[in-house]
């Protein structure tokens, strides 16, 4: 089959029933679609991967954000790579793991949503979405088995509760609503760490992104594959924001002001607990220590800005 | 032992010519007019759910008179041809020019070798970067294409509202001028009396806006439609924002602040005619 043809628009094309894109290529040309490929024998050669990603909800939406680094083997395969996407107005996709493929699979999945929305003329609803992802996962599981698994983390505006909501995904095409914080890829061990630490569920957009910031910056410490902010050729995380204003990517110059402020108050304080009023107690986990703590990192955040 | 009965390939094709013609002339028309800032499109169809004109890609949109069940097949077919064009190439490459002619090989065939011809007429139009850049497809039931320059008038009366246009258009007009005279247009009566009275809610009015970034289709409604209409109204072109009300953004209405929310699907539904005289102007360019 072909997506180029002369003549007539072939069947599927005039078949009615489906709104959804990808149920058309399965049926039209199959081998458009990520999932379907077959692999030939043998091991798949080293191929770019992408990391890090975080996101967390604030009243009134959700802040995604991703570094810049792609990993194949021990190699920096890019230092660029864009891993935060639109995936409609009210929704963003952040991917993790084979990033030829997860790039794909976005692609995919934005069309699938604007598909969806002119052959029915109304938005699907967020979980809507999240559950065609999760079918796109699953159509992947051939190829996750042979090394070459997307981890997507997907994140939006539900308009239906006013909120701002994460799900995350396992290989299988599981879907798991996350509540608060959330994090994917290989940093997201030392990066869902800072975030529940820092996370407060008040927070508002502005502190949302310095804490996903900062949450980069720690996968980074103690992660190679994921990249921190490269201050020589200032290449910065990605951060997005989605509202009910929609999704708005932070401009370069914003997020730069951020990470120029993460990295001076960690001069001496790679760790970040002491301008957080964690002082040589705090970090021994003294719980007596806490609860004042909590009120000094509010006060010092609202400080910086 | 019957013989079967001899039909010439002349009169074959004239009696399908004459059913589908039949169908098409039922309907009420559709005007399709260029104006300085895009391509508006305007039908007289009460329904706000069954629309004759639609979105199909980034900077393309269609227009259709005749059956309904026959031209949204024809619609969700060229929704698919193009995502699926753009997903294979890039969205640039996605052109009407292409998808006319998929049109018009499948409006042929159907034609020709199917014992039912489609009864529709349809235009697809693409916004380019500048108004010498824009192009009109009209496609008929037999699948013959013509490219049109400023304006088109398809479906049930064609030929007084194509005189109208003939007489009002002209290159550069704005929005507001070239929907008054498309509607003037429609209200022509076809046995001569006096011209109808349409209301704004009995009017599908639709945009391909040329200043906007990506999607470049908006469907226009009250009170937004109205001002547009109103002649001591200052209102020329659509507003370069969309509404601010969360939810799909298809429809201007040009209201301020979300006063409408909660009519994400079909846009602008329970308005009232006149409310648009409320409240004041906005800027508009131009």
């Amino acid at each position: 089959m072909s997506f180029d043809f002369q003549g007539r628009l072939p069947a599927a094309f005039m078949t009615a029933g489906s709104s959804s894109f990808t149920e058309f290529l399965g049926r039209y040309s199959p081998d458009l679609l990520p999932g379907r490929r077959q692999l030939p024998e043998g091991t798949v050669p080293a191929t770019p991967h992408g990391t890090t990603i975080v996101a967390l909800t604030f009243p009134g939406g959700v802040v995604m954000a991703g570094d810049r680094r792609a990993t194949m083997g021990n190699y920096i395969a890019n230092r660029e790579i864009e891993k935060v996407f639109p995936a409609d107005e009210y929704s963003c996709v952040g991917i993790a793991g084979s990033a030829g493929l997860a790039v794909e699979m976005v692609r995919l999945f934005q069309v699938e949503l604007e598909h969806y929305e002119k052959i029915e003329g109304t938005l699907l609803s967020l979980d809507g979405k999240a559950n065609r992802l999760s079918m796109m996962i699953r159509g992947n599981l051939g190829l996750a088995m042979q090394g070459l698994a997307v981890v997507p983390l997907f994140a939006g505006y539900d308009l239906d509760r006013g909120e701002g909501r994460i799900f995350s995904y396992d290989v299988t095409g599981g879907r798991y609503e996350e509540h608060g914080h959330h994090s994917v890829g290989s940093g997201s061990l030392f990066a869902r760490g800072a975030l529940k630490k820092l996370y407060r569920p008040t927070h508002d957009v502005q502190d949302a992104v310095r804490v996903a910031v900062e949450a980069l910056y720690d996968a980074a410490d103690d992660d190679s594959a994921t990249g921190g902010p490269d201050v020589t050729r200032r290449i910065w995380p990605v951060v997005a924001a989605v509202t009910d204003e929609g999704y708005h990517r932070w401009e370069d110059e914003r997020i730069g002001q951020v990470v120029e402020q993460v990295l001076a108050d960690r001069q001496g304080d790679p760790g970040g607990a002491l301008r957080r009023g964690l002082g040589a107690e705090g970090n021994r986990g003294d719980n007596a220590e806490r609860r004042p703590k909590g009120t000094e990192c509010t006060e010092g955040t609202e400080a910086q800005r | 032992m019957s013989m079967p009965f001899y039909v010439s390939p002349e009169q074959l094709m004239k009696d399908r010519a004459d059913y589908a013609r039949k169908g098409i002339s039922r309907g009420r028309s559709v005007v399709v007019v260029e104006y300085d800032g895009g391509i508006v499109f305007v039908a007289e169809n009460p329904s706000r759910a069954l629309h004759k004109i639609s979105e199909i890609y980034d900077r393309i949109a269609f227009a259709a008179v005749g059956k309904y069940n026959e031209f949204e097949n024809l619609r969700v077919a060229g929704v698919r041809y193009a995502d699926l064009r753009g997903y294979s190439y890039d969205r640039v490459d996605v052109t009407a020019r292409a998808l006319s002619n998929a049109y018009a090989q499948t409006l042929g065939t159907v034609f020709t070798t199917e014992p039912k011809p489609l009864e529709v007429e349809i235009v697809v139009a693409e916004v380019g970067v500048a108004s010498e850049n824009d192009q009109i497809y009209r496609l008929t039931y037999d699948g013959s294409v013509a490219e049109e320059r400023g304006y088109v008038v398809m479906g049930g009366t064609v030929e007084q509202p194509h005189q109208v246009l003939s007489e009002g258009w002209r290159p550069g007009m704005s929005l507001a001028e070239a929907l008054t005279l498309a509607v003037r247009a429609l209200s022509v009566d076809a046995g001569g009396g006096q011209p109808r009275e349409l209301s704004p809610d009995v009017l599908e009015v639709a945009v391909l806006d040329r200043k906007r970034p990506r999607r470049a289709f908006r469907r226009l409604a009250a009170p937004l439609l109205n001002r547009l209409l109103a002649t001591d109204d200052p209102t020329k072109d659509v507003p370069p924002a969309d509404d601010s009300r969360p939810g799909m953004h298809e429809t201007l209405t040009g209201e301020e602040g979300g006063t409408t929310a909660g009519t994400e699907a079909g846009g602008g539904s329970g308005s009232e005619p006149g409310e648009g005289h409320e409240g004041l102007p906005e800027e508009e360019p131009h």
